[in-house]
């Protein structure tokens, strides 16, 4: 089965076109009107259903698991504990400390003890009842500063030193010395709450052994690749006999982008008992597999010499881990390396430590690492401008960093569109008649941002390319693209088609996308790090390329020109002397397929030392963590309207404007933006991640951890900015994380134009809200007197 | 996903029928749009293999008419068609007004007025899975020996959530409830009583028939007010009622139900002090709005059974009363 389903482009508005074209998303009509298919939606002849034991303790040692009596219970076919697969695992190669069933030590309230296979879930469910586990409870460390202060007692054994996955310190410059000789400066601490994806979609799997041998995984993951590279380690399998294939997604926000107990143990399961075998997570078990945002304390200075220019930026970070390291060393890192645009920085420095703690594990959420301190900066940014009385766009504008240049940190920033969105934002949003003057409880705020096009590297160091494309076409004109990559909606199968139509001139819709399914489609390393458009548009543009080279060769032969004097135009192929002289797509095809005497089929990989000059990032240990060959940048504009009586506040509208590089898709592009400011304004104003005092998740359900209805949601102006950088495939970068980050401090800043307040804390509650409103009025009661 | 445990259930044609199925078969429940019923299934709330249906018999229980100076809302009235019914908008607005502030559509669409009444009480502890239930070592309302909201408390707190019972509370409605042993009409102040294990005087083998309200209730200044931190979805983290006789440019009489912050929808106390206060100017409409708000401030200890600050919302409660004091009289 591939992920082909689906693909019906009826909408006349929309006419086919190539790379700039407004298209709708190839998957979208199979979403809207269900006929897509899910994981959730296969099923097979006698497939089992599996559920998960987990752990009712924070922190607890196993001293035994007796699975008699669930085995022993009618319907039950087979039950799994963690010794059959002790084998550790991890998304990064440094940090393999996850087990798919703890075999002794469990680390929070929902961690993985055994998994049961039954003829259907409740069976299953009521097996678990059944399962008796003796427990030995441990202490458990629930904050990141308990886990520092007892590093006796181990979270995690994988920690070298203490409950310390990983510690980070870097400098660049003299930033002492900028400090002390700064003009204005702001020096506070600011607390970013954990928060989750909130992916519709629970995660689900199936898996199923065939009769030689074979075993295929279906999973709603994000990152097939790795997926395939672990199942092969635990179950000590070899990867040519493992199969995994990734159906449609239904959202994934980095939250699938870790290989999850529920591949392994449907696939151990289904080699156990010779049946499929389907796990779906319920809501619940969503939240315990988190990966989300991590939460971070953040003790941050910055400083501005007398014209306003950012002299020191100071950040000591504590993160807090949660029970697993996910991809907790690249957070580490990020939290600081990602901070030093869209500005110029006299000299950084940053001090990061990511801590385990006895709670769910945290990972990438859209804007992995970056978003928590980028709100903190860029409030303290506002706060020390303000200061020098200087207007916050101001401010932005006379630190801007330029193009093709180094930061502080060594990353190379080519395209830099940051001044136009910034123009943007403020015209759209009125900001010179506006801000400051909108009386009492009314403000607008502003803040930008950058983010990385994919990281420079793999995460496991090798000379093979990050991302493949194979394209095949024939004498039916019809094109087939295989294509490793994760399409978890941000719609890389429909820039494919539209990257095909460019180079070859067929109509997108005669495009196949065979898509990520490890027997069928060249690797690619996965949907993270925003680097799916930028890695895999670049595979695909050079494979296109090939072919088109083929078409026009052949078809200068038969119409009579020189090669390079035939143009290709969405549906014709035709000489640029003589337009009378053309012929359509598929006789171009056939003509190609006849001069070349074999199938038309070529590949086209990415590689980031294949590009531009060669070897990306600082000269120093973790320099090229944080180092992209493109970076997007952001401003968003959000205006707030605040109730003082009752701290109750709402975000009306954000303005928000992105530089892409070049948007392949406008419609698509839009739809980042608009999905970026929802998720961040969710951040700012409702989610967090909340556990009682004994480290259990205090509302595990879209029910008691909310998201913003629509209601809730603030009216989007997205707008475009197209810097078209010298590397991306025709100038693109990102836009599916970057457009997040500014979201956050922007509504902060705007609170400040409001009501005078600055919140530090996320998310912003009314209660906190109300209560610095309240500390505000003290204040200016106590200057009175 | 979560399961349902395996039910049998029962459709009756008629309100007899029904509640003699009650009656016959033990721990049998009433299942009406099961918006309330079917998640608390599925968490494992009630040890139940029965539901007794409601739907074959809606065409009985489902109406909205004026008799004998009433207005008769059936049981199996959507709440969706509470809310926009022409007559209940025009008579009591209020009321209109909290329905159309349940849930989302979709939910207002399935919910009833019977199952919102007889909504069961919610807390944080309750409302989850067994799962989660089981590691948190379960709490009095079920399975549990120990209430983790009131540390020591011996009786269950959970909060009564429904958003149409403050409001009819305040009006004076009645219901009719019905049982093999025949009807009883009550206040609906009376039905609810303070235990959140189960907060209604419903028999077991009973059914809740219908609301009434006077029609002379339709003279009083009233208003609704409901806090939720988002605009949909989200069940009162503090709603109230309020209802005004004017006369005069007096009060002549008010009555103000709050809910969400206990196990029943509560009356507010000593409010017939406030008689003959002057509601003449938008300041004196303010001073009587903040006079009633502190007398619920005081009476009333938001608790942490609702996952939103006890403290801010019992903080904001007195300006979210003065604000629906305002909206009554204002308008
Ligand atoms: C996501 C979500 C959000 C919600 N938000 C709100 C909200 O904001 N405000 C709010 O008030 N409610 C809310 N609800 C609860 C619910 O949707 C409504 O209260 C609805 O009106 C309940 O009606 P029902 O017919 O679905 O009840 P059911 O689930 O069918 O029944 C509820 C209870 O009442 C009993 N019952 C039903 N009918 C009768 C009767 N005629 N006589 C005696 N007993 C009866 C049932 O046995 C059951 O115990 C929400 C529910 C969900 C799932
Ligand atoms: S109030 Fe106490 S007893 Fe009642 S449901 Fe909540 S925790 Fe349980």
């Amino acid at each position: 089965m591939s992920n082909t389903n689906g693909y019906r482009w009826h909408d006349p508005i929309h006419a086919p076109g190539g790379v700039g074209a407004r298209i709708p998303k190839s998957d979208g009509a199979a979403k809207a009107d269900g006929s897509g298919i899910f994981t959730d939606d296969l099923s097979f002849p006698r497939m089992l259903h599996a559920k998960l034991l987990r752990s009712p303790h924070a922190h607890a040692r196993i001293r035994s698991i007796d699975t008699s009596k669930a085995e022993a219970l009618p319907g039950v076919i087979a039950t799994l504990i963690g010794s059959e697969m002790p084998a550790r695992y991890g998304v990064i190669p440094w940090t393999h400390d996850e087990q798919a069933l703890a075999t002794d030590h469990v680390r929070f309230v929902g961690d993985e003890v055994a998994c049961v296979a039954a003829v259907d879930e409740r069976t299953a469910e009521a097996a678990l009842r059944l399962i008796e586990v003796d427990y030995e409870v441990l202490p458990a460390l629930l904050s990141p500063q308990d886990a520092l202060a007892h590093p006796e007692i181990k979270v995690n054994e994988r920690a070298k030193v203490g409950n310390i996955t990983k510690h980070v310190s870097l400098s660049f410059g003299d930033v002492d010395g900028a400090l002390s000789a700064a003009t204005a400066r702001s020096h506070h601490t600011y607390e970013y709450a954990g928060n989750t994806h909130a992916a519709i979609e629970p995660h689900c799997a199936v898996a199923r052994a065939d009769a030689d041998g074979n075993l295929t995984v279906w999973s709603s993951t994000q990152i097939p690749h790795y997926v395939h590279r672990e199942l092969s380690r635990v179950l000590g399998l070899a990867p040519a006999r493992i199969r995994v294939i990734q159906p449609l997604l239904g959202g994934a926000f980095g939250g699938k982008s870790d290989p999850f107990s529920l591949e392994f143990c449907v696939a151990k399961l289904a080699l156990k008992t010779g049946r499929p075998v389907k796990l779906l997570f319920t809501r619940e078990e969503v939240f315990y597999s988190h990966r989300g945002r991590h939460p971070m304390t953040m003790d941050v200075q910055v400083a501005l010499d007398a014209d306003g220019r950012i002299a020191a930026v100071d950040n000591k970070i504590l993160i807090d881990g949660g029970a697993y390291a996910s991809f907790g060393l690249v957070t580490a890192y990020y939290s600081g390396q990602l901070l030093t645009g869209p500005y110029r920085f006299g000299s950084y420095r940053f001090d990061s430590t990511r801590v385990y703690t006895n709670k769910p594990p945290c990972g990438p959420k859209r804007g992995h690492g970056s978003v928590q301190p980028r709100f903190a900066f860029e409030v303290a940014l506002d706060e020390a401008a303000a200061q020098l009385e200087l207007d916050p766009i101001e401010v932005r504008r006379r630190n801007f960093i330029g193009e093709n240049v180094d930061t502080v940190n060594g990353q190379r920033i080519t395209s830099n569109g940051f001044l136009k969105c910034l123009e943007l934002v403020e015209s759209a949003s009125g900001w010179k008649e506006r801000h400051g003057r909108m009386g009492r409880g009314r403000g607008l705020g502003v803040a930008g941002s950058m983010y990385i096009s994919g990281t420079a590297y793999p995460v496991y160091p090798n000379e093979m390319p990050q991302s493949g494309v194979l394209v095949k076409l024939d004498r039916s004109g019809r094109v087939a693209i295989f294509s490793g990559a994760s399409d978890i909606g941000q719609g890389v199968n429909t820039l494919l088609c539209q990257i095909a139509s460019e180079e070859l001139g067929c109509d997108p819709r005669d495009v196949t996308v065979v898509a990520s399914d490890t027997d069928l489609t060249p690797v690619d390393l996965g949907a993270y790090s925003s680097r799916v458009t930028f890695m895999t548009g670049t595979a695909a543009r050079e494979a296109c390329g090939k072919l088109r080279t083929q078409l026009k060769l052949a078809a200068a032969d038969k119409l009579g020109c020189a090669a390079d004097q035939v143009e290709i135009e969405l549906g014709t192929i035709r000489s640029a002397a003589d337009a009378a002289k053309n012929a359509s797509f598929m006789q171009a095809c056939q003509w190609a397929e006849a001069r070349e005497g074999r199938p038309l089929a070529e590949t086209g990989g990415y590689r980031t030392k294949d590009i531009g000059e060669g070897k990306l990032g600082g000269e120093y240990r973790g320099g090229t963590i944080g180092a992209s060959p493109a970076y997007s940048f952001t401003a968003h504009i959000a205006e707030v309207e605040v109730d003082e009586e009752t701290g109750l506040w709402r975000c009306t509208n954000v303005w928000a404007a992105h530089d892409c590089g070049k948007a392949l898709n406008p419609t698509l592009v839009e739809g980042q933006i608009e999905g970026s400011v929802y998720m961040g304004v969710a951040e700012a104003q409702l989610e967090e991640m909340s556990y009682t005092a004994s480290g259990q998740h205090r509302g595990p359900s879209l029910l008691d951890y909310r998201i913003p209805t629509s209601l809730d949601t603030p009216l989007i102006g997205a707008s475009i900015v197209e810097s078209g950088d010298p590397n991306g495939p025709y100038g693109a970068k990102e836009a599916g994380e970057g457009p997040l980050h500014a979201a956050i401090p922007a509504i902060a800043n705007a609170l400040f134009d409001a009501c005078g307040i600055r919140v530090r804390e996320l998310p912003f509650t009314p209660a906190k809200v109300l209560a610095l409103i309240r500390a505000r009025d003290e204040a200016q009661r106590g200057a009175a007197c | 996903m979560l399961t349902l445990p395996m039910l049998a259930v029962h459709q009756p044609k008629s309100v007899d029928e029904a509640v003699a199925l009650l009656r016959d078969i033990p721990g049998a429940r009433l299942l009406a749009g099961g918006t309330d019923i079917v998640p608390n299934l599925k968490y494992g709330m009630y040890e139940t293999g029965n539901l007794v249906a409601l739907r074959g018999i809606s065409r009985e229980l489902r109406y909205i008419r004026e008799e004998e100076s009433e207005l008769r809302i059936g049981a199996m009235c959507s709440v969706d068609q509470l809310a926009n019914h022409a007559r209940v908008i025009e008579l009591f607005p209020s009321l209109a007004d909290a329905a159309s502030q349940i849930a989302g559509p979709q939910l207002r669409r399935m919910g009833t007025v019977g199952g919102n009444l007889c909504l069961d009480t919610r807390c944080v502890y309750i409302n989850q899975s067994h799962f989660w239930r089981s590691a948190l070592g379960y709490c009095l309302k079920k399975d549990g020996t120990v209430c983790h909201v009131v540390k020591g408390g011996q009786r269950c707190v959970a909060a009564a959530s429904n958003d149409t019972a403050p409001i009819l509370v305040a009006l004076g409605a009645m219901v009719r409830l019905v049982s093999p042993r025949g009807e009883r009409i009550i206040p609906l102040d009376d039905f609810y009583i303070a235990d959140g294990v189960k907060n209604t005087q419903l028999a077991r083998d009973e059914l809740l028939v219908e609301a009434r309200i006077p029609l002379a209730a339709a003279r009083l200044r009233q208003a609704y007010g409901k806090l939720r931190l988002r605009q949909a979805i989200d069940f009162p983290a503090l709603n109230f009622g309020v209802t005004i006789s004017v006369e005069e440019q007096k009060v002549a009489a008010l009555r103000l139900c709050v809910g969400a912050l206990a196990a029943r929808p509560a009356l507010v106390r000593h409010v017939d002090e406030l008689r003959g206060r002057p509601v003449s100017t938008p300041e004196e409409i303010r001073a009587l709005g903040q006079e009633l708000g502190l007398r619920a401030q005081r009476q009333c200890k938001p608790l942490t059974n609702i996952g939103v600050d006890p403290e801010w919302r019992r903080e904001i409660l007195p300006v979210l009363v003065r604000r629906g004091v305002e909206r009554a009289l204002l308008s």
